[in-house]
């Protein structure tokens, strides 16, 4: 799949944002005034500034409201409902807590639930392809959860919380990866089901509908990233998960290091998400012999 | 709402025939002009008359190579367009309500005044047979020429889609497949019509009717006797004159 920069920034940085917001709505950390201004102004320009991303690789964005009608049927407008309601949600207590000393705690609960719900929808519209058979699969949504969750402990400053996270993270990473490598064969689709003709022999591609290229080409048969899969794989892992639990686990609990720890961790998640996206391939390359 | 109609009162469709194709790209061009001057905005093309030409297209043609265990392999002429399915997951991912499967004859179209691009329905097609345009930042999809086959404007021998009107080897056939009755229904019931990627459950309406079984030698003909009885005249004495040499 091509992997877009508007959607990798919109997914790494709303993630992120939301999992911030989680633990501000936990009340974690106890944060009140000042600090709590601080650490909910990130969280927003983090949450909005992803959402707002996203609309950079609509058509037609004059559209883009309509996108709240079709909750009951479609993932991601459901994202868009749920991301609103979280947004709102949020807001009150954040209010309460930045200027009048304290919000009710049953408020930051049902935040919180909200804004790992906008997260699992986000996921939602990538695990509910078929056509995509490496992101249909079950650990898709964990990971986007264990992303935003861990990446927001970080930004929290819950070092105990990262460092756990982190790890439960790298594993399901890891574990994604291998049960993906396996899902296009598991589908069973093969250009011999995709044309019919597989009752009489092997299918070939023999020639192309066009000699140039076109939208189903550009967005759904990108190959670049499969090639550099294994390195950005390493990357991404050290960058995301190992450097950080390092961090949080020798260095002391102060701003430099968790500032270190949550850059080096964003840049992670972009490399894996650019290859969460690239990898990724769709059925439909089938029919052009790719 | 992007919901599926829980049934169709009829379910219109095409079955093409592959063993008839003959890969000309009539019904990818008829279909380029009909849809691009009719219903919704024009199919754009870039860089026309540059290095690097293309644009939309709702149908496109591929050409396969297929090689069975034994014997010659042969090409086939694959046309491929919106099959309509019972179970569109293109509708459903909809976030806006623009993509829509009618009820009353099962064809699934877009809302181009409700679409904002986001190409996630193109996304979920196994088949491809959904473009964003370049130009118009909108999804383009087959509607069965919806704008044609109830057109009352039109010529009765007009009313179907424009790919299947121009296709000069009457290798598209269109009719009502969700009545076992129809033309189309028993052409797919003689042929052995079968679907695209079964296995990615959208239950397509569209058919494709695999190429016949080919004509086999059943068993090795004896070579007919020669008819000749050898030179005569001038050739039968240079024959001989140049057997002696």
């Amino acid at each position: 799949m091509h992997p877009a920069p508007s959607v990798i920034v919109f997914t790494a940085l709303s993630g992120l944002g939301f999992g911030l917001l989680t633990w501000l709505g936990l009340g974690q950390p106890d944060v009140l005034g000042w600090a709590a201004f601080g650490m909910y102004f990130l969280a927003y320009a983090l949450a909005v500034g992803g959402l707002l991303a996203s609309a950079f690789h609509l058509g037609n964005p004059k559209n883009a409201p309509r996108a709240f009608s079709q909750w009951r049927t479609s993932w991601l407008s459901r994202e868009a409902v749920i991301s609103v309601a979280a947004l709102l949600t949020v807001a009150p207590f954040a209010f309460g807590r930045i200027f009048l000393g304290g919000a009710p705690g049953w408020l930051g609960l049902l935040g919180a639930v909200l804004c790992l719900a906008t997260v699992f929808s986000t996921s939602m519209i990538y695990t509910q392809l078929k056509t995509v058979p490496r992101w249909s699969q079950p650990l898709t949504p964990v990971l986007f959860v264990a992303y935003a969750l861990a990446g927001g402990a970080l930004l929290a400053g819950q070092s105990t919380a990262a460092g756990v996270l982190l790890v439960l993270l790298g594993g399901t990473q890891l574990a994604a990866w291998h049960i993906g490598d396996g899902r296009f064969a598991a589908s069973g689709a093969t250009l011999e089901t995709a044309t019919g003709l597989g009752a009489i022999g092997r299918v070939r591609l023999l020639e192309p509908p066009h000699s140039g290229g076109n939208y189903l080409l550009r967005e759904m048969a990108f190959d670049v990233g499969r090639k550099h899969a294994a390195k950005l794989r390493v990357v991404g892992l050290v960058l995301a998960v190992v450097l950080p639990l390092l961090i949080v686990l020798l260095a002391p609990n102060n701003l430099v290091a968790i500032g270190l720890a949550v850059l080096l961790h964003l840049t992670g998640v972009f490399a894996a998400r650019w290859l969460f996206f690239a990898e990724a391939q769709h059925v439909v390359s089938l029919y052009y012999g790719k | 709402m992007t919901a599926l109609p829980t049934k169709t009162d009829r379910k219109l469709g095409l079955v093409i025939d592959l063993d008839t194709c003959v890969g000309c790209h009539a019904c990818v061009i008829n279909c380029k002009e009909w849809n691009t001057s009719n219903y919704g905005v024009p199919l754009s093309d870039s860089d026309a008359y540059g290095a690097a030409p293309e644009g939309t297209f709702l149908n496109r043609v591929h050409s396969y190579e297929v090689t069975p265990e034994a014997g010659p392999a042969q090409a086939v002429h694959f046309p491929k367009s919106c099959l309509h399915c019972d179970d569109a997951p293109c509708v459903t991912v909809c976030p806006t309500g623009a993509s829509y499967k009618r009820g009353e004859d099962g064809i699934v179209l877009v809302d181009e005044s409700a679409c904002m691009g986001c190409g996630l329905c193109a996304w979920a097609c196994p088949y491809g047979a959904r473009e964003l345009d370049a130009l118009a930042g909108v999804m383009k999809k087959c509607t069965l020429c919806v704008d044609r086959i109830y057109n009352q404007n039109l010529p009765e021998e007009d009313r179907e889609p424009a790919c299947v009107r121009t296709c000069p080897a009457g290798a598209r056939h269109f009719g009502d497949l969700g009545d076992p009755e129809s033309d189309v229904s028993r052409l797919v019931a003689a042929r052995g019509g079968v679907d695209l990627m079964p296995e990615m459950g959208t239950r397509p309406v569209n058919k494709y009717l695999p190429p016949r079984v080919k004509d086999r030698m059943t068993q090795e003909a004896e070579p007919l006797p020669s008819r000749t009885d050898g030179p005569s005249g001038f050739l039968k004495w240079l024959d001989s004159a140049l057997e002696a040499l």
